[in-house]
């Protein structure tokens, strides 16, 4: 059976996201399934258009300070944004994006309002049951 | 093993890790068994991470050729 790696993206904020992104691209590369289960702030991240809009790359605040350093290097360096990244890693390889259902009626989304790479919505038991056999990390 | 038989050649210099790698999966998915892909890269990373992919998957890493300021690998598709 292929390895399974399935990942809860609870924070919203880039360096999460694009540390996630960046496991999941190696994840697949190594040929793994990967599944993200997107709850919380992660899920306002998935909303339309939210990674390109500058308003929204927000960083933790104790880092806030590294902002225009981690900017300039990242330009600099060559690094996509963390959803392109993620398109990337879905068409080389195996990835699924759930909506945790519970989070997107709380905050009044519909899948309408979610980037298109969300596959479907998910509660929780059936996240859970994907999982077995999975590593899981939170991210 | 001359270059005329590099079916592909990628190059991904000035990306970051992990794109060097993902535009060489891209490039090797949308190749033939048998094929030879060349894939350019300037990422450090690259000199660890593409030689371990190939091994994970059981390709042939025909060449890592180092130049100035960037590194060529050359991957044969092996099944």
């Amino acid at each position: 059976m292929q390895d399974k790696l399935n990942i809860i993206v609870m924070n919203g904020t880039v360096d999460k996201l694009l540390a996630m992104t960046t496991i999941v691209s190696g994840a697949v590369a190594m040929d793994k399934k990967v599944t993200l289960f997107v709850t919380f702030w992660g899920l306002m991240a998935f909303r339309e258009g939210a990674w390109q809009d500058p308003a929204q790359q927000t960083l933790p605040a104790e880092y806030q300070q590294y902002g225009p350093m981690m900017q300039e290097a990242m330009q600099k360096m060559g690094v996509k944004p963390w959803m392109e990244t993620l398109r990337i890693a879905k068409e080389i390889g195996e990835v699924d994006v759930y909506a945790c259902s519970m989070t997107k009626d709380m905050f009044g989304l519909s899948m309408d309002d979610l980037d298109g790479i969300v596959d479907a919505e998910k509660g929780v038991a059936g996240f859970i049951s994907m999982s077995e056999g999975a590593e899981v990390l939170v991210f | 093993m001359s270059d005329q038989t590099v079916k592909q050649e990628i190059d991904a210099r000035g990306s970051a890790c992990p794109g060097p790698l993902m535009e060489l999966i891209r490039g090797i998915k949308s190749s033939d068994v048998g094929d030879t892909v060349a894939v350019l890269s300037s990422d450090p990373g690259s000199n660890k991470d593409i030689p371990e992919w190939v091994d994970k998957i059981g390709f042939e890493l025909v060449a890592n050729e180092e130049h100035d300021d960037y590194q060529r690998f050359v991957v044969r598709k092996t099944k």
